[in-house]
């Protein structure tokens, strides 16, 4: 085995499953919802009414996790110039024909892009779903204000799921990702490959 | 279908057409809101059909009792004083409820399958037992009809008394009504028999009486005919030009199914790439992939 580095906490890594696990159950039951080619889905949560009832539940548990997580990436999600000159880059990355990149952090810019945009979404889609929950909070707002909630929220959800389609996919992609969030550790290969400066930075302290 | 009479054309959450080979008669029922004498008997008759008690609630000031339409209570007649000439007092007393739209906006928006149905015949009837308490037919509806009941969760509203219509019975409303200002019949027939009334009205001094048959929702099975048609406002609130919010169609539109059609692209798109680029893999360290 190879030398192997450090990438998330045990803490961390809990962290994001449980953000993970609330996502697929509020995917589930939301798109059950959204569409009736998707109603079928409402069955795995125990039919169509336990979905709506659960799903606002999971919901705030799931901006709860997720604030708390990204709280703690905040930081190491600012862009670069690095970054930028990354994503010209993107069609050859995509081709796996790609050398000579420029040295990036933590995070690639598509990292931080799906960061961004889980935070704008989560937080609509509190938002958004505080107004739409029946019977408790609906009644007391207008229904202007209702019918532009319901619409926020099935846009928000959209950008959301399809953001973390291209997130699962992204690890399946890139080989010796996935460990990093089992494991809590990548190859130093990986690293030195993907996150260079990061990986400069890590070194410099031991 | 059980019930020829009951035929469906429209069901909620459904994407496929719902057997429409048969045009039975479409009903419609006509309030003549210059008849009406706020007696409230049409409340009761509902009532008593329906097997319905609302709570016992407390005196506002006003005629209107109950004070809105609950779960319990599926008409309420409001009452509203207005001074169209100035020193002529009128009492407009509307019969208000599901006004059984020909383009339902709460039967678009209803995302259970089979909770909302709207027959051939116009009536659009919720089937509680498939409702899942979402409230989107509130947000949907363009006349703040349909109430969610405390007690189970679902949402209710005038049936339009399907179950008495299916059988050849008006509705227990127009049973009741002592002064006829409530009529039910084919739609084609109380069109007829409101252009009567009108004549009538206007011959009387109400130049402005008319229907109201809204066409922002493709007209209705429930049309008033008003004194005042060019002010529906005047009765209480009565939508001058209803239809579907923009933001609704928006919502429950063609945006879903691209939307959905765009998910499953996503994910097809990365099947394919994977397929075709291959994975993205760090050379030095082929062995250790996970
Ligand atoms: C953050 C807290 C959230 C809250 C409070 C919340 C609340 C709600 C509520 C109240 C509804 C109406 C149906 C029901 O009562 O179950 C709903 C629908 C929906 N939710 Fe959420 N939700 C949240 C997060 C999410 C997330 C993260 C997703 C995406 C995975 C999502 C996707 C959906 C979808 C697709 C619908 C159906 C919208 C439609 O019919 O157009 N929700 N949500
Ligand atoms: S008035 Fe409201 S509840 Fe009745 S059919 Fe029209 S949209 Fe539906
Ligand atoms: S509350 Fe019931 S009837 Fe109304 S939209 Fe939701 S499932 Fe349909």
């Amino acid at each position: 085995m190879s030398e192997l580095v450090k990438r998330y906490t045990a803490r961390e890594r809990a962290n994001h499953w449980f953000v993970a696990l609330c996502f697929i159950l509020l995917a589930i039951s939301g798109l059950a919802l959204f569409h009736p080619a998707f109603f079928f889905l409402s069955s795995l949560l125990g039919g169509g009414t336990w979905s709506r009832i659960l799903h606002p539940f999971i919901g705030v548990l799931l901006a709860i996790s997720f604030f708390g997580l990204a709280a703690r990436l905040w930081t190491q999600n600012r862009i670069s110039d690095a970054d930028r000159e990354w994503k010209k880059r993107l069609g050859d990355i995509l081709c796996n024909k790609a050398g000579n990149l420029p040295e990036i952090g933590k995070y690639n810019i598509g990292q931080k892009y799906l960061f961004w945009t889980l935070v704008v979404c989560i937080a609509v889609l509190l938002l958004s779903g505080i107004v739409i929950w029946q019977p408790w909070f609906t009644p007391y707002f207008p229904i202007v204000l209702v019918r532009l909630a319901v619409l926020a929220h099935a846009v928000a959800a959209f950008l959301a799921i399809l953001a973390i389609i291209i997130h699962i996919y992204s690890a399946i992609w890139v080989k010796g990702s996935i460990r990093a969030m089992t494991r809590g550790t990548v190859s130093a290969a990986w690293a030195r490959h993907h996150h260079p400066a990061w990986y400069k930075e890590i070194n410099k302290g031991s | 279908m059980a019930l020829q009479s009951l035929d469906i054309k429209a069901r909620s959450a459904t994407t496929t057409q719902p057997p429409v080979v048969r045009d039975p008669v479409h009903v419609a029922k006509l309030i003549d809101i210059s008849k009406c004498i706020g007696c409230k008997a049409c409340q009761v008759a509902c009532m008593e059909w329906n097997d319905l008690r609302d709570e016992v609630g407390t005196t506002t000031g006003t005629y209107d009792n109950p004070r809105d339409l609950t779960d319990q209570s599926w008409t309420v007649m409001r009452f509203s004083e207005v001074e169209v000439q100035p020193g002529r007092l009128e009492w407009l007393i509307r019969k208000d409820g599901c006004m059984h739209c020909e383009d339902p906006g709460c039967l678009k928006a209803c995302p259970a399958p089979g909770a909302i149905v709207q027959s051939v015949n116009g009536i659009v009837d919720f089937h509680e037992e498939h409702c899942i308490g979402c409230g989107y037919c509130i947000t949907g509806c363009p006349f703040n009809i349909p109430r969610i009941s405390k007690k189970d969760g679902k949402v209710y509203k005038c049936t339009l008394c399907s179950d008495r219509v299916a059988v050849g019975l008006e509705p227990a409303c127009i049973k009741t009504c002592p002064t006829g200002a409530l009529v039910f019949g084919s739609k084609r027939d109380m069109i007829a028999h409101a252009e009567g009334r009108i004549a009538d009205l206007k011959e009387r001094g109400y130049a402005n009486a008319g229907l109201y048959n809204p066409e922002g929702v493709g007209g209705t099975h429930v049309m008033y005919v008003l004194q005042h048609a060019d002010q529906p406002e005047l009765y209480a609130g009565l939508p001058k030009d209803p239809h579907i919010s923009p933001m609704v169609s928006l919502w429950k539109g063609i945006t879903k199914p691209l939307a959905s059609f765009g998910l499953g692209l996503a994910v097809l798109a990365g099947f394919f790439h994977y397929m075709t680029a291959g994975p993205n893999e760090v050379e030095e360290d082929k062995e250790h992939t996970s």
